[in-house]
């Protein structure tokens, strides 16, 4: 299944995404682009210097932003992982990734990405979506749109409504 | 009350299609149950022991003569004639069918209501004092916050998927307290500081439940700019930290109390430090422009009210002095009152109204108060501004309509849950418990004599009536498959708020009646001057209620 992407448009997919290791040190990483869970990273990352624009990191709703290094930040791709779509901890995460540490590049959501979660996902700052293989993508566009404003502070636009409201 | 613009309008417009759409998807079997149910509960729609129950929200309590004749014609056309006002100052529908839901969400937008986030585990209705406005206690209007408070929480990107539901509830009045803070998710009381600026104090992690706690006190003092930013701050920690492992443990108190309020307060801070400077922080602007939403109705001045003729009628006719004593309430404008409406008729479950009587309450906020009503936690409803020589009007035009039950505060004025009768997650009915009450204690000259009383039922462990605030409480229970009743004394929800305490083993139904007179028995002979009874009990302690309640046979 293609990235959905935050305009609608949809690209290919050509990250792996590698499972969370209990041995991360000793973890392999194959050839070819791959998401490695952040542990694996803060492991290896010596070793994968020379491989940045093929690595991206991967964090589980239980890891801590604020773990990524400054070096993490400049890597192509960050994901966050949805374990059921009712865990809602990867909007924090996301937003914490944008807005707190400032990081400007693709963020995606991977894991239990459903059509009805996508609109906020993408309010907090996730711009590429890998949906659940059985999600329907004309469904998933139309979701992108969903309200025509939103009244708080997002990623997507940092003034709340009353600071844009029509008088 | 607050008025929508064409931006607020468009978004609950764009709320009744998404709804609309994911209806679609789940009756063509596009969208598992799984997946549709936080969708369905953040739109207000559960599905209870016989059918679908739709939960409105009732912003703060506040309601308009056109949203009610609205609510009406909705129990008309997609219901059997009747809606339930809730103890949170909601209203329900107990048997809309799932694909009309669409629709009738789509009627309610029309008159700028909604079922959002009435359910499910995110930010829920804000509630405040049913009083609020009219009040001489108040230091301000809480009603401006709770709408802005509305607003930030409506759609929220980052907390729709909290770990569990949450409630915030607001109190503007130092002395006391009809929005029960102390048992809320968060509750904020609003002060002036040493300096005179206006604010907040924030209290975390109150609720009840099984596990019944009162909120701890986190900062004294936040200024009013930075309530929004704050709550998120406080919303962050909860989302990241809050236990998602076990239902039961979810709320935000549990995290509070694991983690001991002094830590918690921590986290806050250190969350709120980064973000209370960013676009999120209120405006004075924005305060101001909600504000012109509250501002007092055309009054008239004290000399214009012949309130001569009122003392008169009050003195004359002992029926309408008591009405007044009861169920009248000061009002900070002279010449006026805010009056209750009481909806614990004997013979109908508490909160119940039929659509006759929804309008006949469109009809009566429309000629003696402005065209605006409120909705308690106690499930009833208020006038808030009716001028006092319409009073004796007033009263005769309600008594046929049945709201002029003269009993509000007293022990037949319960607060009730609706139970076994209509609630899938009950132990046990509780409304054939709150008649079997009110027809054992229909003599108001005792119910005066008693006093003040909360008396609070609930028909399990999730507290939907309150029994933990109650003076006396009843908990329905489950007994190798039949229905028992626990009752606790001493609980109380204002200003000075406490859990009560569980009395000794439940009873039979049949039993209540007995078991509560043998209880304000013991306070009727152990009162000492005019004490109330939660004085007598916090002097006396359990014990004599217990030796009294248990001896012999009950
Ligand atoms: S307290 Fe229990 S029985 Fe009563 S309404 Fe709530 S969930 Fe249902």
């Amino acid at each position: 299944m293609p990235l959905l992407l935050d305009s609608g448009q949809q690209t290919e997919d050509l990250w792996v995404v590698l499972p969370r290791s209990d041995t991360p040190a000793d973890q392999t990483i194959p050839d070819g682009k791959v998401l490695i869970h952040l542990a694996s990273w803060e492991a290896q990352r010596d070793e994968l210097k020379d491989r940045a624009s093929e690595i991206g990191v991967w964090l589980d709703s239980d890891d801590e932003p604020e773990r990524l290094a400054t070096e993490a930040l400049s890597l192509p791709v960050l994901a966050v992982n949805f374990p059921v779509f009712s865990d809602g901890r990867g909007y924090s995460i996301a937003r914490l990734i944008r807005e707190r540490l400032g990081y400007t590049g693709d963020l995606l959501a991977i894991g239990d990405v459903l059509v009805d979660q996508l609109f906020y996902m993408k309010r907090c700052g996730i711009n590429q979506f890998r949906l659940r293989s059985d999600q329907k993508t004309d469904a998933a566009v139309a979701a992108l749109s969903t309200f025509s404003d939103s009244y708080q502070s997002s990623v997507e636009q940092p003034l709340p409504l009353f600071r844009r409201r029509p008088a | 009350m607050y008025r929508y613009d064409e931006t607020d309008r468009q978004i609950i417009m764009d709320r009744v299609a998404q709804f609309r759409g994911q209806t679609d998807r789940f009756l063509s079997g596009d969208l598992p149950e799984a997946e549709f149910l936080p969708l369905r509960l953040q739109n207000g729609l559960y599905v209870q022991r016989f059918a679908p129950m739709l939960r409105i929200c009732i912003p703060y309590g506040m309601l308009s003569s056109p949203q009610l004749r609205r609510l009406a014609r909705i129990s008309r056309d997609y219901d059997k004639g009747y809606a339930h006002f809730t103890t949170r100052q909601n209203v329900q529908f107990n048997w809309p069918k799932l694909e009309d839901v669409p629709d009738i969400l789509a009627e309610l937008a029309e008159v700028e209501m909604h079922g959002v986030q009435t359910s499910g585990n995110c930010i829920r209705n804000t509630t405040t004092d049913q009083f609020a406005g009219v009040t001489d206690e108040e230091i301000v209007d809480p009603r401006p916050y709770c709408e802005i408070i509305r607003q930030w929480s409506t759609f929220h990107p980052e907390f729709a998927f909290l770990p569990r539901k949450f409630k915030i509830a607001v109190n503007a009045c130092p002395d006391s307290d009809r929005a029960a803070i102390q048992v809320h998710d968060i509750g904020l009381q609003m002060i002036r500081n040493d300096a005179g600026e206006l604010g907040f104090q924030v209290r975390v992690g109150g609720g009840l439940g099984r596990t019944p706690l009162i909120g701890s006190v986190i900062r004294e003092f936040l200024p009013e700019l930075d309530l929004l930013t704050y709550l998120d701050a406080i919303l962050r920690v909860y989302n990241r930290y809050g236990r998602r492992d076990n239902k039961y443990k979810a709320r935000i108190k549990i995290l509070v109390k694991a983690l001991g309020p002094e830590a918690f307060a921590e986290k806050v801070e250190a969350e709120w430090a980064h973000i209370k400077d960013s676009p999120a922080r209120l405006t004075e602007a924005e305060i101001d422009r909600i504000k012109v939403h509250f501002s007092s109705p055309a009054y008239l001045t004290v000399e214009q009210i012949d309130t001569a003729a009122f003392e008169k009628a009050r003195e004359e006719n002992t029926f309408f002095g008591n009405w007044v004593n009861r169920n009248v309430t000061e009002h900070r404008v002279p010449g006026y009152a805010a009056v209750t409406l009481t909806l614990k008729k004997l013979g109908v479950p508490p909160g119940d109204v039929t659509d006759k009587q929804l309008d006949a309450l469109a009809s009566l906020c429309e000629q003696y108060s402005f065209g605006e009503l409120r909705v308690t936690h106690e499930q009833n409803v208020v006038l808030a501004d009716v001028r006092k020589d319409q009073l004796f009007d007033l009263w005769t035009a309600i008594k046929p309509l049945g709201f002029a039950t003269p009993n509000l505060g007293t022990l037949t004025d319960m607060i009730c849950c609706p139970g076994g009768d209509y609630c899938s997650l009950a132990n046990a009915k509780s409304i054939p418990v709150a008649e079997a009450l009110q027809a054992r204690f229909d003599d108001l000259d005792y119910l005066y004599d008693l006093g003040p009383i909360d008396l609070n039922i609930s028909g399990c462990m999730n507290a939907c009536g309150h029994h933990h605030v109650g003076n006396i409480g009843v908990l329905g229970v489950d007994k190798k498959g039949e229905e028992w009743y626990q009752v606790s004394l001493g609980g109380a929800s204002g200003q000075d708020a406490d859990i009560g305490k569980i009395l000794g083993p439940s009873f039979a139904r049949e039993q209540m009646p007995e078991v509560i007179d043998r209880i304000l028995q013991t306070y009727v002979d152990q009162r000492q001057g005019d004490e109330t009874f939660l004085d007598t009990y916090r002097r006396i302690g359990i014990n004599p209620f217990k030796e009294r309640v248990y001896a012999s046979a009950s």
